[in-house]
Order: structure tokens, then sequence, then C-alpha cells
């Protein structure tokens, strides 16, 4: 069963991070990501003081929406080869292929954006406190907007324009780390990234039933 | 090969507020074979689907022993990959033996899943089953784009697997060669 689990694990990993064609890769996301943080200082002008102000709240808006670009690709494409079926009939439970799943999109998407939050702070003007700041909010944020991600993407598997109305749900229940994300960067916010991390680990405890839910009900 | 035993149940299948069919019961051991049959639409595959455990069936059961393996439409192979990677990943979980030489995919194993025929496809599909080491093959319409000859390995493997005590359940609305087949029509059990 280990063996197995880790060559599924493997195979997401490889699928999210290189993409395969019409499934892009990891680059996708990262790319939008520091592409949000390079125009918004060419929208609002070059006032310094502004940017470092607003900056690390554009890092969390933009992180978000990167997290919902890769949704149809999380669990679509799979269902519909018929990979989650083979799975169910070797009797590998979907919560653990989910949770595998959560974990390789978070690797996929969450690490890189950790990787490019100091180019994008450098953009936008935020001094070293607020990096680290930003830095620990995504490590413990971007686990539940992974965890969120698959949820939705399981959800909307197989329906019809699920791809848009994935990102329409995601939005919502996205906003709580949103708002504690954000709000750790103001002053006295340490607070927040407790909320921050409350929301994360809620999300990924409550993620791998409520797919796993979801992928058994599609098949009827 | 261990003990393998397939029996359904009183099996009823509704989709939707349609009752597709009713009162479906059958007892499979090791070296059977059933041949589902009946015209499109009348629930063959949703019948595979539910001897296979993926749908519930509105009324009876199934009993299974031994392993189960399902060859649908869906190969469950990755488009971009070549062939050999794309099996050689059910290989690593199945952990069995591989068998393709049933299936004459030695020459295809570099050409990228996406690339390959219908029936090559068919044949593929077919390989990772026979590799599964599973002892019941649900089969749903696996002669579907085949040749003729390819048809008759495939029919060859199935008696291959039947010789060592596996069991075969073929949903085919084509006549099948098969010794010793027993057939379940599914026009008799209409709801």
């Amino acid at each position: 069963m280990t063996r197995a689990l880790w060559t599924i694990f493997r195979r997401d990993l490889a699928l999210l991070l290189q993409g395969a064609p019409g499934r892009g890769g990891a680059a996708l996301p990262l790319l939008f990501f520091l592409a949000v943080a390079m125009l918004y200082p060419f929208a609002v002008g070059p006032d310094t003081k502004l940017l470092a102000r607003t900056g690390a709240g554009v890092i969390w808006v933009a992180a978000l929406l990167a997290a919902i670009l890769p949704l149809d690709r999380l669990v679509e494409p799979d269902l519909e080869a018929g990979f989650f079926d083979q799975w169910a009939l070797r009797g590998i439970s979907e919560e653990l292929l989910l949770l595998l799943r959560i974990l390789a999109h978070w690797l996929s998407f969450g690490v890189p954006l950790m990787l490019a939050a100091p180019l994008a702070a450098g953009l936008l003007n935020l001094d070293g406190a607020q990096l680290w700041t930003v830095e620990v909010g995504l490590l413990l944020g971007t686990p539940g907007l992974a965890a969120i991600g698959v949820t939705i993407a399981a959800l909307t598997a197989g329906l019809r324009a699920g791809a848009a109305l994935g990102g329409l749900l995601a939005i919502p229940l996205a906003v709580p780390l949103l708002i504690f994300g954000a709000g750790s960067l103001q002053p006295g916010g340490d607070g927040g990234l407790l909320l921050l991390a409350a929301s994360s680990i809620a999300a990924l405890a409550i993620a791998p039933f409520a797919a796993a839910g979801a992928i058994r009900a599609g098949r009827e | 090969m261990q003990q393998c035993r397939l029996a359904a149940y009183d099996l009823a299948c509704r989709r939707g507020d349609r009752l597709l069919f009713k009162g479906v019961g059958f007892e499979l051991h090791g070296g059977e074979a059933l041949q589902i049959a009946g015209p499109n639409g009348i629930g063959k595959s949703s019948l595979m689907r539910i001897l296979a455990g993926l749908l519930r069936p509105y009324n009876g059961r199934v009993e299974h022993q031994g392993l189960r393996a399902l060859s649908d439409e869906r190969p469950a192979l990755d488009a971009h990959r070549p062939l050999g990677e794309a099996l050689a990943f059910w290989g690593r979980i199945d952990g069995a033996a591989e068998q393709r030489a049933d299936f004459g995919l030695e020459d295809l194993l570099d050409v990228p899943v996406r690339y390959l025929s219908t029936g090559q496809r068919k044949r593929a599909a077919l390989a990772r089953l026979a590799a599964s080491g599973a002892q019941i093959w649900l089969l749903d319409e696996p002669l579907n784009g085949l040749d003729t000859h390819w048809g008759a390995s495939t029919q060859a493997a199935i008696e291959a697997h039947r010789a060592l005590g596996g069991i075969a359940v073929i949903a085919s609305h084509q006549p099948l060669q098969l010794q010793m087949l027993r057939t379940l029509s599914l026009l008799d059990h209409m709801a």
C-alpha cells in the first residue's frame, strides 16, 4: 500500500510541477503572481509609502488568485481518464489520495510562491520585517489554500463550466485566509498569524473527507 | 491462483428516474465466464460498474472473493506519457508481473499514449488489466475497436485466465467464441 501511495504521489507531483499538454505546470501560477506584483506599482504610481503600506495585501490577493489558476486540472483530468475508478478498485481510499493531492498541489504552488515572495516584496517596496511576516504567513496559509483548492476541484469535476464555477466557489472560502494573512501585516497584527494557522488547519482537516465524498457522489 | 467467486443477488439499477433492469442474479466460480448481452443503453455498463463496486445498486447485493479488475472505455493511462511508462505506473501500484506479450505492445512502448489508435489503446487497457493479477476480470466491451486478429487474441487471453482459475464477466453485444460461456441477456430483466 505504501509503495502504491508513493507511486501515486510522485505522479501527482510530476503532473502538477511539469504539467502536461493541456494541463500547464507550476510556472503559470508563479508567473501570474509575479505579474500582479509587477503591474500594481504601474497602476497606483511610484509612491513608495503607499506601496509599502498596501503591498503586502496585494501579495495576498495575488497568492489567492494564483492558487485558483490550476483548479481545473487538480482532479478533473484524472476523473475523466478513469484513474479514480481504478484506484477505488484497488481499495485505495479516496481520502488518502486527495490528501496526497493536497500535498502535491501545495508543493507545486505554495512553495514556489514563497520562493518568489522576496522578488514580489522588492517590486512592492516591502521592508525586511514585512517580507518575513509575508513568508511566515504564506507558509501557514498556503496549505489551507491548497486544501480548499482540491476540495473545490473535486466538487466541480465533471460539471460543465466547472473551471469558472470552481474559481467563484473557492474565493469566498478563502476569504478568512486572506483576511488573517493580510491582517497579520498590520501593526499589532501578530494574532493574525495564529488565526491564519487555525484556519489553515481547519481547512486541511475537512478537505480530504469533503473532496473524497464529492468524488464518490460523482460516481452515482 | 487463489479461490475466487463472484455472485450477484437480485440486482436492480436505477439511473435518474428510470429503472434499467431488475432481478439480475448469478454466481460464478473460478474458471467460469459470463457474457452480459443486450442492446445499447440497456444498462450493461452500469451493471459492470455495480459488479466492480463503483456504483451502488438500487436493489440487491454483490458478493466477491478475490480481487476485481475493470476495463471500460477509459484506459486510465496518461495520454502524454510513453505507453511503457504509463503501464509501468500501474505495474508499480499492483506489484504484479508484466504480461504484455499477449497484446503485441512491444513495439509501441516508446509511443505516447495519445498517438495510439483506438484499438491499440484498448489493447493497452487490457494489458493493464491482465498484469494487475486480479482474479475477477470485468470487461466492458473488450472487443470494441479491435480487429479480427486482436479480437481472437483477446479471447485467447480470457481463456488462458480462466484456465488458471480466474473469472471473466464480459459485457458485449458481439458474439464471443469462448468455451462453456454462460450468457445473461439484460433484455430478460428489463423493468
